[in-house]
């Protein structure tokens, strides 16, 4: 009984410490994609556009192809980046949903 | 055919089919009215998202206003695109996980209070209401204009065809709708873009072609040849910004936070089947709304030069057929301040007041006249940002099948995001008010009804703010982020990224958020206007960007109270636990 109980406990502990680490993980992935994201829109596209205006990419001044077009490249390739990084660390967990969906949407 | 003909014709053809797809795409039960029986495909959703999202403002007003401002323009494109990252990183997957009906309905479980739900409601409303007036002022000005109603009709037709698939299909019909919707918006958008694109830099590209040169043969770029127009004219450099550094960060923080926090967006991805697919069509829907947001600055440089082209030191008589027909829209105006016939065209406002009222007769040369006095400013033209884009392709000179797929693409991007608005507003109320609330009693058919009923006085009230509009529609819009960024995502933030934040912080922190953002919004633009300038902001942050501190006041109250009160029952801890794994996630379920 009580050895029983203790597996059960144990295995909690493990699933609730394969959570921590993939809460974790999500975490750091965050920092580095946000990070990312606030560089080419406040950075280049705000606080560093005047000094980025000497220089020139496809006939704009740097600084402003960053507010008013390049940010916006950057954006949509993050997003991307995301879902697909997400998707190898919910594998990697085994917390992910794609085992069955259509069970799942059933319900 | 006459553009007239084909106007009715596009716009007409349109209509049938959203109301086509609404009648097809009927809701059955109070899931397929929230959230369209939460089985729509990333892409369609990602479609329809982009669609829901991009409103009168993105296509009618946003090129107008980026043409005239320039560079600080950026904070409309920064804002309003960067918002999708926060979106699809820290909420969409999540909230797809809880799985639940509305916005309020998360932040009214998560913290396990009818308060919070309640000030969540209120919070929605207001955001919703606010943007939505700017979305039945939108439909009014593409029909007075191009179907030559009164603006009065023009909103009624609007609303009968939102009622008719918002009533009916309710978020089904909604998506559907909305995909159709981005197609003709989208199409419309980029037809005349490719055009002017052409022809002012022989690249078919505009994101391209807005760097390219001129092929005036000056061996300019557009972006320099602007510059020295516009300097010679006395304006500033196109790319040049004159609002400050701090402004303009508030600004775009505002507008991205407040992108993320608007309920109508958010909802859209509760109607997916998993979180991955959450995470993937907020990707779409971002690169759909990209198309037309990369597109815009390129439209914006080139209507500009356009403009100066064609009106300056043009005599009214030899003035283009655009020009008279807008002017008799009021949307533009000339005073002959030197009597010599011919329109100068400079920096300054050109009238005092600065808008235009008529007096009903017309001057020598057949111009409206006005009851305006004059400025000291050389500057005689009045020219409303709203026109354009739509009268861009008048302006450039395109055929009138264009002209009128852009009357089309405006009011389906009006109306898409009506819809949506709408929606989440009736949800709000039979959901969250009536079934979770004040009649916990009734049945799902009685809630569907209830539904019904919410989004038809709802279409009734927004066609009010249409007829009787507050101020133009991006203005109106932008204040509707920063109430949602103040209000709305904190609350959503924390309930999923601390466990810690508990009802006395969330409801504290809204309400802190949204009462100091209203005032102060309400303070410059209604009470004083006088005193809207940036020696009496608050830290040189205008209105537009003040969001951004009722954003970081919300965070540190809810924070600090949630500190100093009890923590979260148990039951909700878990809750948190449980949504931040994929695994799992049922459909959007009744509870």
């Amino acid at each position: 009984m009580s050895a029983k109980s203790n597996t059960d406990e144990t295995q909690e502990t493990s699933q609730a410490d394969n959570q921590k680490r993939y809460w974790q993980s999500n975490l750091r992935l965050l920092g580095k994609l946000l990070f990312v994201w606030f560089i080419v829109s406040f950075g280049c596209g705000i606080i560093l556009a005047d000094w980025l205006d000497q220089f020139s990419i496809f006939g704009f001044k740097l600084g402003f192809w960053f507010a008013q077009q390049g940010a916006i490249y950057v954006f949509v390739v993050l997003i991307f980046v995301y879902a697909r990084q997400m998707k190898s660390l919910d594998r990697k967990f085994g917390v992910g949903d794609d085992k069955d969906p259509k069970e799942e949407s059933q319900l | 055919m006459s553009t007239q003909l084909l106007t009715y014709l596009f716009v007409g053809s349109s209509f049938a089919l959203y109301i086509g797809i609404a009648i097809w795409s009927r809701a059955g039960s109070t899931k397929d009215f929230y959230v369209a029986g939460g089985g729509v495909h990333p892409v369609v959703n990602g479609m329809a998202t982009a669609a829901d999202w991009m409103s009168a403002a993105s296509f009618i007003s946003m090129a107008g206003i980026i043409s005239f401002i320039g560079r600080d323009g950026s904070v409309y494109l920064l804002g309003w695109t960067g918002g999708y990252v926060l979106l699809a990183l820290l909420l969409a997957p999540y909230l797809r996980k809880f799985g639940r009906f509305t916005v309020p309905d998360f932040i009214g479980e998560r913290y396990y209070s009818q308060a919070a739900r309640i000030v969540a409601v209120i919070c929605l409303i207001f955001v919703s209401f606010t943007y939505v007036a700017g979305q039945m002022r939108g439909v009014g000005i593409v029909f007075s204009r191009f179907l030559e109603v009164e603006v009065t009709t023009g909103v009624i037709i609007g609303m009968a065809v939102v009622f008719m698939y918002s009533v009916l299909g309710g978020m089904k019909g909604i998506t559907y709708t909305q995909v159709a919707q981005y197609c003709v918006l989208i199409f419309a958008y980029m037809v005349p873009a490719i055009f002017i694109s052409i022809m002012i830099t022989d690249n078919p590209i505009p994101q391209l072609g807005f760097g390219a040169e001129v092929n005036d043969g000056s061996g300019l770029s557009v972006l320099d040849k602007l510059d020295g127009v516009l300097l010679d004219l006395g304006f500033s450099a196109y790319t040049e910004g004159s609002k400050s550094t701090i402004d303009v960060f508030a600004i775009t923080a505002a507008l991205m936070f407040g992108t993320a926090g608007l309920p109508h967006v958010l909802v859209r991805f509760f109607t997916v089947p998993k979180v991955s697919d959450a995470r993937l069509s907020a990707g779409y829907a971002l690169a759909f709304i990209a198309i037309l947001y990369t597109t815009a600055p390129a439209v914006a440089s080139f209507a500009r030069l356009n403009l100066v082209d064609t009106v300056h030191n043009t005599a009214y008589a030899d003035a283009p057929e655009w020009f008279g027909n807008w002017e008799s829209t009021g949307l533009i105006a000339w005073q002959d301040k030197n009597d010599d016939g011919i329109m100068q065209y400079g920096a300054g406002a050109a009238l005092s007041p600065s808008k235009p009222s008529f007096d009903g007769n017309t001057g020598v040369h057949g111009e409206r006249l006005l009851t305006n006095k004059s400025t000291s400013s050389v500057n005689e033209v009045y020219i409303d940002r709203d026109i354009m884009v739509l009268a861009n392709p008048e302006i450039a000179g395109l055929p009138g099948w264009v002209i009128a797929l852009v009357a089309a693409g405006g009011v389906a991007a009006a109306l898409s995001t009506a819809a949506g608005l709408l929606l989440v507003i009736s949800s709000a109320i039979s959901h969250d008010l009536l079934k979770k609330t004040l009649l916990p009693k009734i049945t799902e058919k009685q809630e569907l009804l209830y539904a019904r009923i919410a989004a038809a006085v709802a279409v009734c009230i927004a066609g009010l703010f249409g007829i009787y509009p507050p101020a133009f529609v991006a203005q109106v819009v932008a204040f509707a982020f920063g109430l949602a960024a103040a209000s709305l995502f904190p609350a959503l933030l924390l309930g999923i990224f601390s466990k810690r934040a508990n009802k006395e912080g969330a409801i504290a922190g809204m309400l802190v958020g949204l009462v100091f953002t209203f005032t102060y919004i309400a303070y410059f633009k209604f009470v004083a206007p006088e005193l809207n300038t940036a020696d009496h902001w608050l830290w040189g942050i205008s209105p537009e960007g003040i969001g951004t501190i009722g954003m970081l006041l919300n965070f540190s109250i809810a924070i600090v109270v949630s500190r100093l009160t009890a923590e979260p029952p148990q039951s909700v801890q878990d809750l948190v636990d449980n949504i931040r794994i994929p695994s799992g996630a049922k459909a959007a379920v009744e509870h």
